[in-house]
């Protein structure tokens, strides 16, 4: 198969391509979200994104809750932002930070306005931005300005065999043409970590990712486990699929970067890419909806989900691609997966004809075709938070 | 050949994966090593799950288990070629 060229996409004012062209509203905190919702139902076109925090969180938490908001609001799938926060304060920031991309954003603070006032200014302001979205058109663009990022979820050995595989043929052949990629899942690399450090583009660049695993090590898993984590990683899903120990499921979750591409830098999480085009891994969780949330904060427009058994998130800004390599999970899932690669374990498909397959399929949902998790409404949006709140 | 009943990675390896959906006790499997394209047969000794681990050698406890060429983990107890290899026989290393 010949690669793609180009896709049809959205053109940002800041010169970033899109795939969809949502208007959102955003909440700035938990007790907005009963106003973005009501402003999303009075108004066609709209999607409200709760989520449940924003109140009295500080240090590198808040830093990471404002670092989330502003890039979902940026990323180039939204083509328009109402912001609504209980005061205007913090809610000013979100909507200056979404600003700096000249796309059109506009915020309301509900004290001493109340909500049904809110509620009406937002879904006067909406139904405008609405009109004008509504008339934006696709472009062909080049395939160098496509974000892809992947995470895996309900994981088996399958997917090490291969569904990761087929996204790790994926990432070797678009890679050389600019595209910018991103994997994440920091604790689920464990076991796979100096191989991971390995491929890194520079070994400074292998030591920060080490750095970066390290402190998930000392900061997140040491001090909080209770047990061997023998409940956790792997999940009881990922046991119920064959896999035995995380060490298993790292080397099976690396298979997703392919066989010779490299890193060029390691991100916070939601931090947007710098570096220019090529792969990144991101600090995240390896919950998919967390993870999927950062990355599509960080820009990625279009997400590359293996599974084994069968996980069914969506993400409500940036769609969700799926494919398994288990013949069950196609027999009896089947309405949740995009692309059945499962002829690979049958000796009927290869890997290059799997990763053909997945191409064919990006280019597809990228110029409009929508997922399996789109039409069955998956919209996990889920923040990461760092400690509690003071 | 036909669809093979149990895939291996790496040469190196002393598990294979089960890829078909229904394997017997007593069932002689055909297995694929996908590094080098080899094929081997093993006698299953369990019945094992779709994409669950066939030992294809005789190990004893503390036995490093190798997938990717790589260390995934130690055998907690014995198994013999054709044993069910899961988290009854095995464990990580890690945590």
């Amino acid at each position: 198969m010949s690669l793609p060229k180009t896709f049809l996409g959205y053109r940002r004012e800041n010169g970033r391509v899109g795939i969809r062209n949502y208007v959102v509203i955003l909440p700035l905190d938990d007790l907005s979200n009963a106003a973005a919702e009501k402003v999303a139902a009075n108004t066609a076109g709209c999607i409200a994104l709760p989520h449940h925090y924003g109140r009295l969180q500080f240090g590198a938490d808040l830093d990471l809750h404002f670092r989330t908001l502003i890039g979902t609001g940026c990323n180039p799938n939204v083509a328009a932002v109402i912001v609504i926060g209980i005061e205007a304060g913090w809610t000013g920031k979100v909507v200056d930070g979404i600003r700096a991309t000249g796309k059109p954003v506009e915020g309301f603070g509900i004290s001493g306005n109340g909500e049904i006032q809110i509620v009406a200014d937002a879904s006067r302001k909406a139904k405008e931005m609405v009109h004008w979205a509504s008339e934006l058109q696709r472009e062909p663009c080049d395939i160098s300005e496509l974000w892809i990022s992947m995470k895996c979820g309900e994981s088996d050995t399958t997917s090490g065999l291969a569904s990761n595989p087929t996204v790790g043929n994926l990432v070797d052949k678009l890679d050389p043409l600019g595209v910018t990629t991103c994997f994440g899942e920091t604790s689920e690399l464990t076991g796979a970590e100096q191989e991971c450090a390995k491929r890194a583009v520079t070994p400074e660049i292998g030591e920060k990712f080490m750095k970066t695993w390290q402190a998930y090590m000392d900061e997140v898993i040491e001090p909080h486990k209770t047990s061997d984590l023998s409940d956790s990683q792997p999940t009881k899903g990922n046991i119920a699929g064959g896999l035995t120990t995380i060490e298993e499921k790292a080397f099976g979750n690396f298979q997703k970067i392919g066989k010779k591409t490299k890193f060029v830098d390691v991100l916070e999480p939601a931090e947007m890419p710098s570096a220019g085009k090529g792969l990144y891994f991101m600090d995240t969780s390896s919950a998919a909806a967390e993870c999927v949330t950062l990355q599509a904060a960080a820009g990625f427009v279009v997400h590359l989900f293996p599974t084994g058994q069968g996980n069914i998130i969506g993400n409500p800004i940036e769609p969700v691609i799926k494919l398994t390599a288990n013949p069950k999970t196609v027999r009896t899932m089947g309405e949740h997966v995009d692309v059945d690669v499962s002829g690979i374990l049958s000796g009927e498909m290869n890997l290059d004809q799997a990763g053909d397959a997945l191409i064919d399929m990006t280019i597809r949902t990228c110029n409009g075709r929508m997922t399996a998790a789109e039409v069955l409404k998956h919209r996990e949006f889920v923040m990461t938070k760092l400690y509690r709140s003071a | 050949m036909s669809q093979p009943d149990f895939l291996v990675h790496d040469k190196a390896d002393n598990v294979g994966v089960i890829v078909v959906e229904t394997v017997e006790a007593g069932k002689t499997l055909s297995g694929l090593i996908m590094e080098t394209g080899e094929k081997i047969e093993v006698k299953a000794l369990d019945a094992i799950p779709l994409g669950h681990k066939i030992a294809l050698v005789d190990m004893s406890e503390n036995d490093t288990v190798l997938k990717y060429s790589s260390d995934i983990g130690r055998m907690v107890a014995d198994a013999k070629i054709g044993n069910h290899v899961h988290v009854h026989n095995c464990k990580t290393k890690r945590w």
